[in-house]
């Protein structure tokens, strides 16, 4: 009978020759080709990115201003400043017209740019480092270490940051000068920076190549300095990104409810505020130092928000 | 529900305690005597001074005075402004003002929001959703003040649509230029949320599974990807009130809105220390309340929330 005569396919199973199953393919992965990891496969991805280049660019353009102001202008930014010229149109000498008090907008934009992203990158220096330090503490050590450092952040977390920086340049108004401003803010930001650590630390700490090591026999001390913190450490290059973002406009609002820097101190908030009661009659000299501060931030905060799509793959996928 | 409830609120009180320790400390940490600045330049009776420093609790160790202001703070006695009115007083007269801009703001932000995110989600790639993105991080990254100076000076002073300042008459028409001003910002990072939840939303097993039952797009759309993508929103929310209340502080200075924010923003630039001090700390008192409320919400929503440990 046919029914009798067709193979038992319980009794010999078909084995497909190597050559045709995907083991073929794994096999000829070049071992010797250069190794990937999360920053080499983030590059690869960023520098196709247009946006990734022109805010990195801004920021360098910027960076180098703040450094050599005097490479951009030949205009004194306060001396030689004629009450004459008070609210003057733009000119030759003087691009973006000028001030009530007759001084050249474009030269006091160019000398301001040192102000705000001194704050902003004292801000990151400061708060950054400290929440990154706190958080991988608490992250590493977990237990009551981590309850009370977590609990001590929360205590700055709910006060909004700029009604703290307010209060304490309040307090303050004797000492002010460009680390204080920067202290002020970068007092109650820190635990934003800190919460992201902790919790990248217990999420790398938890998987699977750290109980590897464990179990080869590293020291804890050592698995947290070679394996732990630089796998934690990109989502928090994201975050102190977006927060010296933060920290500029900080900076900016702060001088402008007059609590900031000194009014003689050269920055762009002081600047758009020494401008607001000619808004009507003169626009130019409140609408070019707030372009200058707004381009500065959404090039920080693009290049962050590249950096954060490129870092992880999820975000790379919602593209 | 009871058991997280009281969870909740347990949680709150060492913030409570911490937030108010840190802005009194930082108060004590000021410099100069204030009884003897109550005097100006002359010079007090060292006797009625001794007096008015054992009224003020100022001869007290730190801790002690802090405890005298914490008992104050708990019994609502948040006291005197600088012009020698009651704190409680400004705040009954200027509180209504603020919540009114605040909630037209809200609305504003969640309509205009969720609305922009929810359809540059569905269209992600498209030309809709590039162009909301960018127009988002912009105003994210506009300061609040630029915002309220160009909104003033092209709405309100170019075009004439809205009245550049606001005054004493704090009706609804009058305070919608402030609330879109003040909106603007909560309304890019709705969008951003909004839209980056959608399309999660969209890749879940449960989409899938409304569309293979036949129902309608016009259905999966609004019930099931809507109401589960704005769960992000919603937390978002509490702190969104954060940005509110600094927000509140610039926008109604320069628009001259009579609330909260104006009176804060005032004792700023005359720098009245005392006055900038009870209000920050009413605003922030107000910010974890409202955090709490927002949380318990949030758990009556998502079941989740309650019984994560």
């Amino acid at each position: 009978m046919s029914s009798n005569t067709a193979p038992r396919r319980s009794a010999d199973h078909f084995v497909a020759p190597v050559s045709e199953t995907p083991v073929a393919a794994i096999d000829q992965v070049k071992l010797s080709g250069q190794r990937s990891n999360l920053w080499t496969d983030a590059w690869r991805d960023l520098r196709r990115r247009p946006l990734f280049w022109v805010s990195s660019i801004f920021i360098l353009l910027f960076i180098v201003v703040a450094l050599f102001p005097t490479l951009f202008t030949s205009v004194p930014p306060n001396a030689g400043c004629q009450l004459v010229d008070s609210n003057a149109g733009p000119s030759a000498d003087h691009i973006l017209g000028l001030t009530k008090q007759g001084c050249d907008v474009y030269s006091r934009i160019v000398h301001g740019a040192g102000a705000s992203l001194a704050v902003g990158f004292i801000v990151i220096a400061l708060s950054g480092i400290t929440g990154a330090i706190i958080g991988s503490i608490a992250g590493f050590f977990g237990g009551w270490v981590d309850s009370v450092l977590m609990r001590l952040g929360d205590i700055f977390f709910s006060i909004p940051y700029i009604l703290a920086a307010v209060v304490i340049m309040s307090v303050f108004s004797a000492y002010v000068n460009v680390f204080v401003v920067a202290l002020a803010i970068g007092a109650f930001t820190w635990p934003s920076t800190a919460r992201v650590m902790r919790s990248e630390v217990l999420r790398v700490k938890n998987s699977d190549f750290v109980m590897a090591g464990t179990a080869l026999g590293q020291s804890r001390l050592a698995l947290m300095f070679k394996h732990v913190l630089p796998n934690s450490i990109p989502p928090v290059i994201v975050v102190t990104t977006l927060s010296l973002a933060a920290a500029i406009t900080a900076e900016a609002t702060l001088s402008f409810l007059g609590v900031g820097l000194p009014s003689g101190t050269m920055s762009w908030g002081n600047d758009i505020s020494a401008a607001q009661s000619d808004l009507r009659s003169n626009p130019a000299t409140l609408i070019y130092p707030s372009l200058a501060l707004t381009i500065t931030v959404l090039s920080f905060v693009i290049f962050g928000e590249t950096l954060r799509e490129s870092l992880d793959p999820k975000a790379r996928a919602l593209r | 529900m009871v058991f997280y409830v009281i969870r909740r609120i347990l949680q709150a009180i060492p913030v409570l305690i911490g937030t108010t320790f840190l802005i009194y400390f930082l108060v004590f940490a000021m410099p100069g005597n204030p009884v003897q600045a109550l005097f100006g330049d002359k010079t007090p009776n060292p006797a009625l001074l001794a007096e008015l420093e054992k009224q003020y609790h100022l001869n007290e160790p730190f801790i002690v005075q802090y405890l005298y202001y914490l008992r104050d703070v708990v019994t609502g006695n948040f006291g005197v402004s600088f012009s020698g009115q009651s704190v409680n007083d400004v705040l009954a007269r200027t509180f209504p003002v603020t919540a009114r801009l605040a909630l037209m703001a809200v609305v504003i932000e969640m309509v205009v929001g969720v609305t922009i995110g929810l359809v540059a989600g569905l269209r992600k790639g498209k030309l809709f959703d590039l162009s909301s993105l960018v127009i988002s991080l912009l105003f994210l990254s506009v300061p609040i003040f630029v915002i309220c100076f160009i909104g003033q000076f092209f709405l309100g002073f170019k075009l004439g649509w809205f009245r550049t300042t606001v005054g004493a008459d704090a009706s609804i028409p009058n305070l919608i230029l402030p609330a879109i001003v003040l909106a603007s910002s909560l309304v890019a990072i709705n969008i951003r949320l909004t839209r980056g939840s959608v399309i999660e939303t969209l890749n879940n097993d449960f989409v899938r599974t409304a569309y293979s039952k036949g129902l309608s797009r016009r259905r999966v759309i609004p019930v099931h990807v809507l109401r589960n993508s704005l769960i992000p929103v919603t937390t978002q929310l509490g702190a969104d009130f954060g940005i509110l209340l600094v927000g509140a502080t610039v926008t109604e200075g320069i628009f001259n809105v009579p609330g909260v924010g104006n009176t804060l923003y005032q004792a700023i630039i005359r720098g009245e220390r005392p006055t900038v001090v009870s209000f920050v700390t009413v605003m922030v008192l107000l910010y974890l309340v409202v955090n709490i409320i927002i949380d318990l919400i949030y758990a009556v929503l998502d079941p989740r929330i309650r019984y994560v440990k």
